[in-house]
């Protein structure tokens, strides 16, 4: 009975893709490449055209670039798909989900080998993802702050994370729900690194009691009840990234509307590996260097809007001058998120979303 | 397809023989056979196996999993949740919907068929979009922000009503639009008001048109998932969002599996209401739907105050979405359309607008065909009636299966997908194909919805006399089946590829980068700070919305009642 219903499903499908795809047809017409490439990535992957092309003229190693969801979704996938793996490399895979990957056994052993100790600061805990992982980039999550708004008022901007329950605050901040939301996650992990894994819930309950407005999404938050110039909200302070204030800058503008309070950050690091299974490792391994090399990490952030991590890679002009790097972001270690990741959530919910 | 295999040249008495003849088995078998071939192997075996994954343990089947996953106060709470929110959001789509209807059906104006267009016009559209809009009326300070809607279940309830309140005057119109007057005027002229020639002729007559109508609101609401997660503000989830949540942050397969099955029990159980509604509504005589109508009459204002003021709701966030489209840095402008042939501010996508528009084309065409091939043979089957009560018990089942799609999570399916079809013939994974075929999955249920119940429609005795007079069985299907079907395949192909142009859930799993639709550029570019980015999200949506209408507005020159309508 298997059997024929395979032969059945098989038959019908047959006649589906004949109907649907004689246009894409073409695309598979044997080529000369001999080696080609699956590069598995979230959908916010982005790079400007021809830098991939780069790599195939390089090594004429083709690459395909094939998207599979958020980051969370792109990490669940690779276990999912363990036994018959998706694609060669992987990039996205973020530290509040890189224990998931590395326990999981879904990465070879590789980091570039062109890492400098200049990256020291980026990298996973030896066996944690450090021989697994390469960073390719780094965004810190941070309180935006509208500064028009304050000026207007005549109230002082807040700058850390105790300002925030002050009276002085009420009703002024809004952020996207930890459960729904990676930015909202990573300001949680925020509040859980400064406040300690028994205070942060009191922090919480404070922060509610002070008017804070939970969004289940960050447009949601950002394009709605933030008061920047993006949008007619009501609220000047909104969880976002540093890099969002050089996007509000209008040309010739010579002072950011809103910024960042590098006070209240948590770093999100991106990574990339080899995932286990491929066929072509030594392959695979090259284009990890090709993203970790100055030819990816310059074209990073005008197009993924997050900062290069290689020390050699160069800043473009609105970057150097409007975005602002935080000096000691909050990190929670990776293995500590992937332990307490339900636990912390659903605490989280019943405190922030009754 | 079927039509070749009835060799045999024996007429096809049905009705004198006890058995079906066996050309119409064979007929039936082979095209059945493609659409659950289909279905099986991109809806069933991708659902069937990541409930699996989370169902056994170690090679061994573990139901303890729904003992423990039920009695969490959490899990009862969203299951109430989903169903209060779903009944609610049905029985007030039923009470709008019923005088809308009316106006739009039995009442003969200028401007009905756009007005018509106007009310599908929600179901299209972006969700994440349609939710922003909403909230940005709702919120404080917006134009609607001295209701103190915002986050609260009222705002839900107003987004569900949005989304489906099309499906009742759609469904209900269509049936009423068909319904002989005379005996409503028989009553009449006997002496019965007003209202209870409403309450004793035309609501019994229109029962199950509403049942059905109803039952697929609610299924609608109860897989509803960014709108309630957008406006819910996160205080209020489905078990659908719930699922999202176990898979995609904690990966509890365990949870999700019995939370899916559990969904599937609902879906099913609704289904069944409503093939069991629909049963009853075929053995209605049809009217000419053209002379039906009538100008309106002073008795109908009430009806017509209330079409009013539901356009206005429905026409209130496009509004909004329209002015801000218009809205650029420097002002008011067309600088968001102009930005459309652009890469975006600071090189926001990988294409411009236009070309990821082109790309949604193209793939929906693609999977209008999918759908439409599948749709059709599954119609052809489903509407034979065969002596035998087994056969006859099949096809119903079948029906329903091919509507199931509409009831089980995007992320189920997606993750689905990536673990099953990942050896050959079936090695898709990283395939173009799968997203057409993602969307036509979801265009079925409504291609099958729009052709059969004017297949089941055509009277069995002119396929007989055909039969009698010598036609071999695919000419009868070919003068009689497929004539009269032509105008409602068109009407479907429309209405596909209107919903194929707005699939997002699916396509988000699988699409490529380099080749983007529309909804997943919209999506990216929502996701992005600056105003600019945002505006185009916008414009691009305005765009998205006014294909859309374009298309469902030429559909409705056809005329084909049945479009649309469950």
């Amino acid at each position: 009975m298997h059997t024929s219903k395979k032969t059945l499903a098989g038959l019908g499908l047959l006649l589906v893709i004949g109907l649907a795809v004689s246009s894409c047809a073409s695309e598979a017409a044997p080529g000369a490449t001999p080696e080609k490439l699956v590069l598995v990535t979230h959908d916010s992957f982005n790079l400007s055209e021809g830098t991939l092309a780069k790599f195939t003229d390089e090594t004429g190693i083709e690459v395909q670039v094939q998207a599979s969801g958020d980051a969370g979704q792109l990490v669940n996938s690779l276990v999912l798909t363990k036994d018959s793996p998706l694609g060669d490399v992987v990039f996205g895979i973020d530290n509040t989900f890189a224990s998931r990957a590395v326990n999981e056994g879904v990465l070879e052993d590789y980091a570039s080998k062109d890492l400098t100790d200049a990256e020291e600061q980026y990298l996973l805990p030896a066996g944690s993802g450090r021989e697994q992982l390469t960073p390719i980039d780094n965004g810190d999550v941070c309180v935006n702050v509208d500064h028009e708004w304050f000026a207007e008022a005549g109230i002082e901007e807040p700058t850390t994370l105790d300002d925030l329950v002050s009276p002085e605050y009420k009703d002024l901040f809004v952020t996207p729900a930890a459960n729904s939301s990676s930015p909202g996650l990573a300001f949680l992990l925020a509040t859980i690194a400064a406040k300690g894994e028994d205070g942060w819930q009191d922090y919480w309950t404070k922060l509610v009691d002070n008017g804070v407005k939970i969004d289940a999404g960050w447009s949601d938050a950002y394009y709605v009840d933030f008061s920047g110039p993006s949008s007619d909200g009501d609220r000047p302070l909104v969880v976002s990234y540093a890099s969002s204030p050089p996007a509000e800058v209008t040309e010739g503008a010579t002072e950011a509307p809103t910024g960042a309070l590098l006070d209240t950050c948590f770093r999100q690091t991106e990574y990339a590996g080899v995932i286990a299974g491929t066929k072509n490792k030594a392959a695979a391994e090259k284009l990890v260097d090709f993203l970790f090399s100055p030819t990816v990490q310059n074209d990073i952030p005008e197009n993924m809007f997050v900062f290069p991590v290689n020390a050699e890679a160069t800043l473009p002009a609105t970057w150097a001058q409007f975005a602002a790097i935080a000096e000691n972001p909050f990190e929670v270690a990776p293995d500590e998120i992937d332990t307490n990741r339900e636990e912390w959530l659903t605490e989280w919910a019943a405190i922030a979303t009754p | 397809m079927a039509d070749r295999v009835g060799g045999d040249r024996h007429p096809v008495i049905s009705r004198v023989g006890v058995r079906p003849a066996p050309s119409t088995v064979i007929a039936i078998v082979l095209g059945a056979g493609l659409p659950l071939a289909f279905v099986g192997v991109f809806f069933a075996w991708p659902v069937g196996a990541m409930v699996a994954r989370g169902l056994f343990a170690d090679g061994m089947l573990d139901l303890s999993g729904f003992a423990e996953v039920l009695a969490r106060p959490r899990t009862l709470r969203l299951i109430g949740l989903t169903i209060s929110q779903a009944a609610l959001a049905s029985a007030v789509c039923v009470i709008l919907g019923l005088p809308i209807a009316h106006v739009l059906y039995r009442l003969r104006f200028r401007g009905q068929r756009m007005l018509r267009a106007l009310v599908v016009l929600p179901f299209v559209l972006p969700t994440v979009v349609v939710g922003v809009a909403f909230r940005t009326l709702l919120r404080e300070g917006g134009l609607l922000g001295s209701l103190r809607l915002d986050g609260t279940f009222a705002a839900i309830m107003l987004a569900l009503v949005f989304f489906n309140v099309a499906v009742v005057v759609r469904t209900v119109g269509t049936t009423w639009e068909g319904l002989d007057q005379r005996q409503e005027e028989a009553a009449r002229v006997l002496g019965a008001g007003p209202v209870r020639v409403w309450f004793t002729v035309t609501l019994p007559r229109l029962a199950p048109a509403i049942t059905s109508a109803a039952s697929i609101v609610f299924l609608f609401c109860s897989t509803a998932f960014g709108v309630v997660l957008v406006l819910g503000g996160t205080r209020f989830g489905t078990i659908e969002t719930e699922i999202y949540l176990l898979t995609t942050q904690f990966l509890d397969l365990r949870a999700a599996s019995v939370l899916s099955v559990t969904q599937l029990v609902v879906v099913v159980a609704v289904l069944l209401v409503a093939a069991r509604a629909r049963g009853t509504r075929t053995a209605q005589r049809r009217v000419d739907s053209a002379r039906s109508g009538r100008a309106p009459r002073l008795g109908d204002l009430p009806n017509i105050a209330v079409t009013l003021v539901v356009a206005a709701f429905l026409a209130l966030p496009i509004v909004a979405l329209l002015l801000r489209s218009l809205r650029t840095a420097d002002g008011w402008g067309l600088g968001n359309y102009l930005a459309l042939g652009t890469t975006g501010s600071r090189n926001a996508l990988v294409v411009p607008v236009w070309t990821a528009l082109g790309n949604s084309l193209v793939i929906a065409v693609q999977a209008t065909a999918i759908a439409l091939v599948i749709g059709l043979a599954a119609s052809l089957v489903i509407s034979r009636r065969p002596r035998s009560a087994g056969l006859r018990r099949s096809l119903a089942g079948f029906d329903g299966v091919l509507m199931l799609p509409l009831g089980v999570s995007a992320v189920t399916v997606g993750f689905g997908f990536l673990i099953t079809l990942n050896t050959p013939p079936f090695d898709l994974r990283s395939s173009p194909v799968l997203v057409p075929i993602a969307q036509a999955l979801v265009a079925l249920p409504l291609v099958v919805r729009t052709i059969l119940p004017v297949l089941t429609g055509i009277d069995g005795r002119m396929r007989e006399s055909a039969a009698v007079l010598g036609s071999p069985p695919w000419r009868v299907l070919r003068d009689v089946d497929l004539a009269i079907v032509g105008r409602p395949v068109l009407a479907a192909s429309g209405f596909a590829f209107a919903v194929a142009l707005g699939e997002f859930g699916a396509t988000s799993f699988l699409s490529r980068p380099d080749r983007p639709t529309l909804p997943v550029v919209i999506f990216r570019l929502i996701g992005l700070p600056g105003g600019d980015n945002f505006g185009m999200a916008i414009a691009a949506s305005v765009v998205l919305a006014g294909v859309t209408v374009a298309v469902i507005a030429l559909v409705e020159r056809l005329r084909v009642g049945t479009m649309g309508a469950f």
